[in-house]
C-alpha cells in the first residue's frame, strides 16, 4: 500500500463525496467527486454501510472503507463529507460545518428532510457553491448563503406569511453588516 | 406496515415529493421550456427534478439528454436569477451525458463578462467544464481577466477551473501565471488558497521555482488556513525530495505553524512532522505536544486526529508518546469507539511489558462494540506487540484464540489467523500452543481459504514437532467433513507427515487410500499420486514431490507448456527452461497499525515483474532466441547521478548464456532530441557484446529502452567481470515548445558508470519449505566443503553479506540469529543458471573473528565447487 504519497498530499482535491441521507438510510442528495465508486451501485452500497455504522452513535467521525468520514445529523438528516483517509480531518469537518450551516440558513434554521425538499434547489446551488469537483471552493456559508439566491426573495412579498418576511429581512440585514 | 406509513407522512404532510418520479414522464415536461413567456418557477422546478433523478444515479440515454439539453439551451432567454443559475447547473451535469454541449459556448462567455456578478462566478465554472483544449484559446483573455477579478467568487471560480483545465490543456493555463500570481496576494482566504494551489501546480515540475515559491510565501502573507495548510504539504514534500535537513528553513516555517492560531494549521503542522522521515526525537517533541492537547479537546475530530497521529508517532518512536500516556488512557472509555481502539493501541505501543496484561483485560471488555475495521487494528497491534515482548506470547495467543471463536467476518477472521502465523514463525516457542489453537479453529471454520492455509503450515510445521502424531486426527476430520478444496489441502498435509515421519507411514497410507474413492478428482488425484510417492519410500522422491514441491513459476510453466504444445517434437518438455518462481525480498517494515483502515479495495495483483519482462524481451526478435529468461536483478542501478542531462538505470537480464543489459533512459533536457541511442560496453575478455538494439528516438521526459546482449564466456567459473559503459546517441536540436526537432543532428556520446556482473546474477532464490529433506535429496555426490574466516562484525552481518553474494534464499528462517549466541547455521536454496539446484550451509563461529565452514551440494560439480570457492 502507497503510504501518504506527498505528491497527493498538495492536491487541491480534497473531497471525494458529500452525502446528505434521511433517517431511513435513502440518498436525499449525494456527489461522487473522484471514481472511488464509480457506479451508482457502489456508491448505494456504501452509503448504506456508511448509514449503519453511523445513525445510532453520533460520533462525528469514522474511518470507513479506507477513507475519514466525517458527519452530522439533525432530526430526520444526516450530512457526511468523505475524504481520503491521509486527509486533514479537521479540513473536512470546516466543509461539514460550512455544508451544514448554509443548509441551516436557507432553511431558516428548519433543518429537516420536508424543508429540505421545499428548497431542494437552493439546497442543489449551495452544495454547488461549497465544492467544485472535490476541490473546497468556499467555506464560510455566510458567502454560501449569499451567493445562492434564495427563492424567497423572488416570491411576491403577498405569498409570504408576515414572519417570513421579517426573517429575510433580518438576514438581508445581517449580511450587509457582516459584509 | 406500508399503509402506515403513508397516513404517518399525509399527516405531517411531509414524505418525499420526488420519489416515484418516472424518468421519461419528467424528461417530457421539459417541453415546458419551449413555451413564451417562460415559466420561471415551473421551469426551476422541472430542472431540480431532472437533476434529483440524475443525482438518484438513473442514467439517461445520449439521445435524451441532448434532447433535454437543445430545450434548455432556450431558458436563456429568461432573466430570472434563480433559474439561469440552475441552468448553469444542469450544464454541468450534461456536460457528460449530452451531445454537442458547447453551443452554449456563446451565452455563457456573454454571462462570464456581463455585469451580473452572481451569473459571472458560475458561467465560467460551466463554460470550463464544457471547454476543450482547442476552444480554451478563444476564451483564453476572459479567463485572465476573471482569475484577477475584484470580485473574490468570480476570481475563486476561474481559479478553480483553471485547476481542472491544468489536466487537459497544461500549456494554455501555463500562460496565465502572472494572473495567478497577483491572484495570490488577494486578500480573500479562498482567492488566496486557490491562487496558491494553481501557483504550485504550474510550477511544481521545476523544481527551483516550486522552492522560491514556497520560500516566499512562507516568509508571510498568507492569512487562509486552507492557503496555510498547503504551504505546509508543499514545504513538506520539498523537504523530503530534496532530503534538507531540520535546519532548513522550510522545516522552521512548519515548526512555527505549530503555534498558529488556527487548530487546522496547527494539526497539519504536528502531522508533516510526524510523518517526516528521519525526525528525532527532539523534532518530535514540540509536535507531540501539540497534538497531547487536542487529546483533551471536546471536539471529537480534533480527538480522533490527535489520537491517529500519536498512533503513527507510537510506531518508530514510542518513547516520545509516553508523555501523552495518562491522556490515552482517558480515551480508552471515549464514546467514539474509533478513537477508543486508536488510545488502546497506541498504549501498546507505548507500555511497559508489564502493563500488556492490564490492557489486554480493558480491550477485551469492548472488542464485542467496535466493528471490524477496528477489530483488524486491535489484532495487528496484538501481533507486533508480540515481537516486541516474545515472553508474553501465551497471553497474546490466547487472546486472539478468544477472538477466534469470536462472531466476526472473513477480513477479521483472516486477520487473527495471519497474526497468529506471524507469531508461530517468528517465535519457534510458541509454535506448539499456536498449532493446537489452530486446529481448534478449523474444527469449526466456515471460511475455506483460511482452512486451507492453516491444513498447509500444519502439513509443514506438524511433522516436525515432538508429538507429530496428535495433528493427524484433526487434518483427518478435515477429510471426513469438509468441502472438495479443504479435503485436498488436508490430502496434501496428510501426506507430508507420511513423508516425514517414518513411523506415521503405515497410519497415513491406510487414510490416504480412504481417498481414493473420494466424489471429487482433485482430492482423489492427490490421494494417488502421494500414495504412489510414498509407497516407494525414497527420501529424494518424497523431499522433491511431497516436501519441497516445484519451485516454479505457475504463471511460466503454463506459457512454457503451450509454447511446447504448439511447435509437436520429440525431445521431452525440459522443466529446465522453465522460469522459477521470484522471491519476494523479505523486507522488515514497520506498518501502520491503521493500514488495514487506510487501504482502499484490494489492489489487482500485478503479476510478477519478472514476467513482464519476459514478455518484452520476447518481442525483440534478437533477445527471442536467447532461450528462457533465467533472472531478472530485482533493484535496477542507476548508472548516472540524478539531476543530470540524462538518466540512465539499469535492469539486468541473465538467459542460459547471454546476458541483456536493459537501459531505461530519460531524456530531461527540453531543447534536444536523441535518436538511435545505445549503451556501448566494453569489459575483460570472455564476454563478448553481440547486439546493440537502439532506443529510436527519445524525446524530452518520455522514457524509451535501448538493450545491450552480452555473450557469456564458455567457462563456467567465469562468472563475475565489469563493465565501462558509455550511452551514445544522435542529438537533434528542438524547440521546447513544440517538440519539433531540427533536422541535422550530431553523434555525441556521454560516459555512464560501471556495471558489474557477480555470482548473485547467475544465481535465483528458490525456498524450500523443508530444507534438510532437500538436503538429502541433493546428496553428497557434487558436495564441496571451504573454510574461511570473515571480515564481518557481527553474525548478523556476515549472514547479510553471505546472502546478497550468494544471491540465494535462506531457508528455516536461518537468516534470523537468536541474541547472545556465537555460533550459527545458515541453509541457503537457489538454482545456478542452467537450472541446477544448489544448496548451501554454512556454519558460522564467533571468536574476536568470524569463521565459516561452507558445504554446497548442488546437482552440477563445477556449481558447487565455484560457489564455494568464491565465497571469501
Amino acid at each position: 500500500m502507497k503510504m501518504d504519497s506527498s505528491s497527493e498530499l498538495a492536491s487541491l482535491y480534497t473531497v471525494k463525496a458529500v452525502a446528505i441521507l434521511d433517517n431511513d438510510g435513502e440518498r436525499l442528495l449525494a456527489k461522487y467527486y473522484d471514481d472511488t465508486f464509480s457506479t451508482a451501485k457502489e456508491q448505494k452500497a456504501f452509503e448504506k454501510n456508511l448509514f449503519n455504522k453511523t445513525h445510532r452513535a453520533n460520533a462525528e467521525i469514522i474511518m470507513l472503507e479506507g477513507m475519514t468520514i466525517v458527519y452530522r445529523s439533525n432530526v430526520d438528516l444526516l450530512f457526511y463529507v468523505v475524504g481520503s483517509a491521509s486527509e486533514n480531518e479537521l479540513i473536512l469537518v470546516s466543509v461539514l460545518n460550512c455544508l451544514y450551516d448554509s443548509v441551516s440558513q436557507i432553511l431558516r434554521k428548519n433543518v429537516e428532510k420536508k424543508a429540505l425538499f421545499d428548497h431542494l434547489d437552493s439546497i442543489i446551488l449551495a452544495l454547488d457553491e461549497i465544492i467544485d469537483e472535490g476541490i473546497i471552493l468556499e467555506a464560510d456559508p455566510i458567502a454560501v448563503a449569499q451567493r445562492v439566491s434564495l427563492r424567497g426573495d423572488d416570491v411576491p412579498i403577498s405569498e409570504q406569511t408576515m414572519s417570513q418576511v421579517l426573517q429575510s429581512a433580518k438576514d438581508q440585514l445581517k449580511w450587509s453588516l457582516l459584509k | 406496515m406500508m399503509l402506515r406509513r403513508d397516513k404517518k407522512d399525509e399527516e405531517d404532510g411531509g414524505g418525499n415529493p420526488y420519489q416515484n418520479l418516472d424518468r421519461s414522464v419528467v424528461l417530457q415536461e421539459a417541453r415546458v421550456f419551449n413555451a413564451t413567456p417562460i415559466n420561471p418557477r415551473k421551469c426551476c422546478h422541472i430542472l431540480t427534478k431532472i437533476m434529483y433523478i440524475i443525482n438518484q444515479g438513473e442514467s439517461i440515454g445520449t439521445t435524451e439528454a441532448t434532447e433535454t439539453f437543445f430545450a434548455m439551451t432556450k431558458l436563456f432567454q429568461s432573466n430570472d436569477v434563480m433559474l439561469r443559475r440552475m441552468v448553469y447547473l444542469m450544464i454541468k451535469e450534461m456536460a457528460n451525458l449530452a451531445e454537442d454541449v458547447i453551443i452554449v459556448t456563446s451565452s455563457l462567455t456573454k454571462d462570464m463578462t456581463g455585469k451580473e456578478d452572481l451569473y459571472r462566478a458560475a458561467a465560467i465554472r460551466s463554460l470550463c467544464k464544457i471547454t476543450d483544449s482547442s476552444m480554451l484559446q478563444g476564451i483564453e483573455r476572459y479567463m485572465k481577466q476573471a482569475i484577477v477579478d475584484k470580485v473574490s467568487g468570480v476570481s475563486s471560480a476561474a481559479l478553480c477551473s483553471s485547476l481542472h483545465l491544468l489536466k487537459q490543456s497544461p500549456e494554455v493555463v501555463k500562460r496565465w501565471v502572472n494572473e495567478v500570481q497577483e491572484a495570490a496576494s488577494n486578500d480573500n482566504v479562498m482567492v488566496q488558497y486557490h491562487a496558491l494551489g494553481l501557483l504550485y501546480h504550474i510550477r511544481k515540475q521545476d523544481r527551483l521555482a516550486a522552492s522560491k515559491m514556497v520560500s516566499k510565501y512562507t516568509r508571510g502573507g498568507l492569512k487562509s488556513p486552507y492557503a496555510t495548510c498547503l504551504l505546509i504539504r508543499i514545504a513538506a514534500k520539498l523537504i523530503a525530495d530534496e532530503d534538507a535537513g531540520h535546519d532548513s528553513p522550510l522545516f522552521d516555517f512548519i515548526e512555527n505553524c505549530l503555534r498558529h492560531k488556527s487548530e487546522m494549521v496547527i494539526y497539519e503542522a504536528a502531522s508533516a512532522i510526524v510523518n517526516m522521515k528521519n525526525t528525532t526525537s527532539r523534532e518530535l517533541n514540540p509536535a507531540v505536544s501539540v497534538l497531547q492537547l487536542f487529546l483533551s479537546s471536546p471536539k471529537p475530530t480534533l480527538r480522533f486526529a490527535a489520537t491517529k497521529t500519536l498512533n503513527k508517532v507510537a510506531m518508530t518512536h514510542p518513547a516520545a508518546v509516553t508523555a501523552c500516556n495518562l491522556d490515552l488512557e482517558n480515551l480508552i472509555t471515549d464514546v467514539n469507539r474509533s478513537i477508543a481502539t486508536l488510545a488502546i493501541t497506541t498504549l501498546l505501543k507505548t507500555g511497559s511489558e508489564s502493563s500488556v496484561d492490564r490492557l489486554m483485560k480493558q480491550i477485551g471488555t469492548f472488542m464485542s462494540e467496535i466493528s471490524d475495521e477496528f477489530k483488524v487494528v486491535v489484532v495487528s497491534a496484538v501481533r507486533s506487540l508480540c515481537s516486541k515482548f516474545p515472553r508474553k506470547h501465551s497471553v497474546m495467543m490466547s487472546f486472539l484464540s478468544n477472538m477466534l471463536r469470536d462472531e466476526g467476518g472473513f477480513e477479521y477472521k483472516r486477520a487473527i489467523v495471519d497474526s497468529l502465523i506471524a507469531i508461530i514463525e517468528e517465535n519457534p516457542e510458541s509454535k506448539e500452543t499456536g498449532l493446537s489453537h489452530l486446529c481448534e479453529f478449523i474444527e469449526d471454520c466456515e471460511h475455506t481459504s483460511l482452512a486451507t492455509r492453516i491444513l498447509h503450515l500444519i502439513g509443514r510445521e506438524g511433522p516436525r514437532s515432538p508429538n507429530p502424531a496428535k495433528y493427524i486426527r484433526f487434518i483427518y476430520n478435515r477429510v471426513i467433513l469438509e468441502n472438495a478444496a479443504i479435503r485436498a489441502a488436508a490430502v496434501s498435509s496428510l501426506a507430508k507427515f507420511g513423508a516425514h515421519c517414518e513411523e506415521l507411514l503405515p497410519s497415513i497410507v491406510v487414510l490416504l487410500e480412504r481417498s481414493l474413492l473420494d466424489s471429487d478428482d482433485e482430492v482423489r488425484d492427490r490421494a494417488t499420486f502421494y500414495l504412489s510417492v510414498l509407497k516407494h519410500s525414497q527420501k529424494a522422491l518424497n523431499s522433491a514431490y511431497i516436501l519441497n514441491g516445484l519451485s516454479v513459476s505457475i504463471a511460466g510453466l503454463e506459457r512454457a507448456l503451450h509454447h511446447y504444445t504448439l511447435s509437436p517434437s520429440e525431445t521431452p518438455f525440459d522443466m529446465k527452461t522453465v522460469p522459477i518462481e521470484t522471491q519476494p525480498l523479505t523486507e522488515q517494515k514497520p506498518v501502520s497499525d491503521i493500514a488495514p483502515l487506510m487501504a482502499t479495495k484490494p489492489e489487482k495483483l500485478a503479476p510478477p515483474t519478472q514476467d513482464i519482462y519476459a514478455d518484452q524481451l520476447r518481442a525483440i526478435p534478437e533477445i527471442a532466441d536467447l532461450g528462457a529468461l533465467f533472472k531478472s536483478s530485482v533493484k535496477p542501478s542507476e548508472l548516472t547521478e540524478s539531476e543530470t542531462e540524462y538518466m540512465v538505470r539499469c535492469i539486468k537480464h541473465t538467459f542460459p548464456e547471454h546476458i541483456v543489459f536493459q537501459f531505461d533512459c530519460t531524456n530531461t533536457l527540453n531543447d534536444q532530441q536523441l535518436e538511435n541511442v545505445t549503451v556501448q560496453m566494453e569489459s575483460a575478455e570472455g564476454f563478448e557484446v553481440q547486439h546493440y538494439i537502439p532506443a529510436p528516438v527519445l524525446k524530452y521526459n518520455q522514457p524509451g529502452i535501448t538493450y545491450t546482449v552480452v555473450q557469456m564466456p564458455e567457462d563456467t567459473s567465469d562468472v563475475s567481470s565489469a563493465f565501462s559503459n558509455t550511452l551514445k546517441f544522435t542529438v537533434k536540436d528542438c524547440d521546447p515548445n513544440t517538440g519539433e526537432p531540427d533536422d541535422d543532428g550530431y553523434e555525441d556520446e556521454y560516459v555512464l558508470e560501471d556495471i558489474e556482473i557477480a555470482l548473485s546474477d547467475h544465481m535465483q532464490r528458490v525456498l524450500k519449505p523443508n530444507f534438510m529433506a532437500s538436503w538429502e535429496e541433493v546428496g553428497d555426490e557434487n558436495e564441496t566443503e571451504e573454510t574461511y574466516g570473515l571480515a564481518s562484525k557481527s553474525l548478523e552481518e556476515a549472514i547479510k553479506d553471505i546472502v546478497s553474494f550468494l544471491g540465494m534464499q535462506p531457508c528455516e528462517r536461518s537468516d534470523k540469529v537468536s541474541e547472545g549466541k556465537s555460533s550459527h547455521t545458515l541453509y541457503l536454496a537457489g538454482v545456478f543458471r542452467g537450472g541446477h539446484d544448489t544448496l548451501v550451509r554454512a556454519r558460522l563461529a564467533l571468536q574476536d573473528t568470524i569463521t565459516m565452514h561452507i558445504t554446497v551440494r548442488s546437482s552440477d560439480s563445477g556449481v558447487s565447487e565455484l560457489i564455494a570457492s568464491s565465497v571469501g
